[in-house]
């Protein structure tokens, strides 16, 4: 794998550790409001400064990345999932089910994804799991287009025909031939993916359709920072810097899998 | 299949698809919870919070509601405003101008800014430049939209005040939000340009054409870019979702008086009207260009004429 690939690795783990370990060690908490200490810039006492209401702005962050990468990563999940499933009877099966389903993918994948998600997040009670179940609605789609597409071409080839002729029912061809051929595929486009599903996370909870104060998110810390950013700019800056760096990761990490997997994207 | 069947059967393909995402929105804003509620607040009298209901018509089952609300659709209506009482259909019609000329503004940075500089980055293959291109480009689509508009505002408003940091009017407030809203545009674009580019450069008639003593210039220009448009316009044509996604928070920042405004401020106020109707209208706005795209191709693309 590339060398931007194995450091976009090294900065997610170490993203995730630090969320991980730091609630533990570090002596913040996120959620303590500090009326002594109003929007104090970075200095030894706060290394990344305090909020509006005194909060420490790194315990915070933290909590945000718990929240940020969790959620994407259990909606990549949920939709690779789906998206598998539907792909490999999409594209097995063919006939009028293949039709009418990639019809529905066509649809979903153009309709502008941000108000699908909106549209979800409207719906349901705002939360983490509203923002898990808008990202997996839209995301689904590119997963069974993709799984699809790799199923037309597995299914002619010759070691499919010949465990059919051995007898093999439609089920384990399914499950023991093909599926197993899907997945690195699948797993790299959901790398690919996470860096847009961090974005998404962060949009929803900008919009204030994500987890709900107290707690903190990356999208609500910057949407609550705007008012100060005149007076005291590290309040969103942080989240902002977060976001991106998290998602660039992704986004270098999926380009280094998709080479070395030969998965071609256009866009 | 001539052109007018083409149409035709496009258009009829719209309107499936308007009644289906009327009903699937109409359903889903439905469970957003009681507007009635959120007109007066929690502590009004029962009696006033049900003559309301009856008002707007909360009452009556769910499929009455429906096809109420389809009967309005079909009269060119789309309904008052909970909140304010104003027409939906006015609203958008006056703020719908606006988001446009965002759009439209920005798809003029980035155009040609993102298929030129994919173009030579492509060109430069395995350069320095190109490089730098790649990277640029992945860093532009990691940025989300309401983090690079804070920055660009803090800079050229707040700390060098050349330009207005919100508010709604002529050029001078178009640039900022413009800008933002192009930023993951070109990067789309510079990336698919780029990868179009490179599986075009290689191919034999591109030799042919050198070989036979075309100027680089035409070669670039009549062989490789003309090839490239297709791709390129479909991403175009795909990337106004994203304008309109875009808008959506950029309008908010910049406190743009557009449609994606209009909906966040309905979504915050349970307003279903305006939720409805933003909706809808981006989704006729989306099917539309996705039209446009189909119709540029038959110009572009003479093989994708004679097949029809």
């Amino acid at each position: 794998m590339a060398p931007k690939g194995k450091i976009s690795a090294a900065i997610i783990g170490l993203i995730l550790l630090a969320s991980l370990i730091m609630p533990f060690v570090y002596p913040y908490d996120p959620h303590a409001i500090d009326l002594d200490s109003l929007k104090e810039p970075p200095g030894p006492g706060h290394p990344l400064g305090t909020d509006q209401k005194g909060r420490d702005m790194l315990a915070r962050l933290l909590e945000g990345a718990t929240i940020s990468i969790s959620v994407s990563l259990l909606a990549a999940v949920v939709a690779m999932g789906i998206g598998l499933a539907l792909g490999l009877v999409s594209g097995y099966f063919g006939g009028k089910l293949d039709m009418a389903l990639m019809g529905l993918v066509d649809l979903v994948l153009s309709f502008p994804s941000l108000l699908l998600a909106i549209g979800v997040s409207v719906v349901l009670p705002a939360g983490i799991y509203t923002v898990m179940i808008a990202i997996a609605f839209v995301g689904w789609a590119s997963f069974a287009r993709l799984t699809r597409g790799y199923v037309l071409s597995l299914k002619e080839a010759q070691y499919v025909e010949a465990a059919r002729a051995i007898g093999c029912g439609h089920g384990r061809v399914l499950m023991k031939h093909i599926l197993p051929q899907c997945v690195p595929l699948a797993l790299t486009l959901m790398t690919l993916k996470l860096g847009g599903y961090i974005i998404t996370e962060a949009s929803l909870s900008f919009l204030g359709l994500g987890a709900q104060p107290p707690v903190a998110t990356w999208g609500s810390m910057i949407s609550q920072g705007r008012a100060y950013i005149a007076v005291a700019p590290w309040i969103a800056l942080f989240p902002g810097i977060a976001i991106a760096g998290t998602a660039l990761s992704f986004n270098l990490l999926g380009d280094a899998l998709s080479a070395r997997f030969g998965l071609k994207m256009r866009g | 299949m001539n052109f007018a069947v083409f149409i035709l059967k496009k258009l009829f393909i719209t309107v499936l698809i308007l009644l289906g995402i009327a009903f699937i929105t109409f359903s889903l804003v439905k469970q957003l919870g009681d507007p009635a509620l959120s007109m007066v607040g929690e502590r009004a009298s029962p009696e006033v919070i049900e003559k309301i209901r009856k008002e707007i018509g909360a009452d009556r089952p769910f499929l009455e509601q429906y096809v109420n609300y389809i009967k309005l659709l079909t009269k060119g209506e789309l309904g008052r405003s909970y909140a304010t009482k104003k027409e939906v259909k006015k609203e958008l019609l006056a703020k719908f101008p606006n988001t446009m000329k965002l759009a439209l503004l920005a798809m003029l940075f980035a155009v040609p800014v993102g298929v030129g500089l994919g173009f030579w980055a492509a060109l430069k293959r395995n350069t320095v430049f190109d490089t730098f291109i790649s990277s640029a480009t992945i860093l532009g689509i990691s940025v989300p939209v309401f983090f690079s508009g804070l920055l660009i505002m803090l800079l050229i408003s707040l700390k060098f005040k050349i330009l207005p940091p919100s508010g709604t009017g002529g050029l001078r407030f178009m640039l900022l939000p413009a800008l933002t809203l192009s930023l993951p545009a070109i990067a789309t674009l510079a990336r698919v340009s780029r990868t179009t580019v490179l599986d075009i450069i290689d191919m034999p008639f591109i030799k042919t054409a050198r070989a036979k003593g075309l100027t680089e210039m035409k070669v670039n220009l009549a062989h490789i870019l003309r090839n490239a448009l297709i791709p390129i316009v479909t991403v175009i044509g795909l990337d106004f979702g994203s304008y309109l996604n875009g808008a959506v928070l950029t309008e908010t920042i910049f406190g743009w008086d557009g449609i994606g405004r209009f909906a966040v401020e309905g979504i915050m106020k349970r307003d279903y009207p305006v939720v409805m109707g933003t909706i809808l209208l981006g989704t006729v706005i989306f099917i539309f260009i996705n039209v446009l795209v189909d119709i540029s191709y038959h110009a572009l693309d003479p093989r994708i004429r004679s097949r029809g």
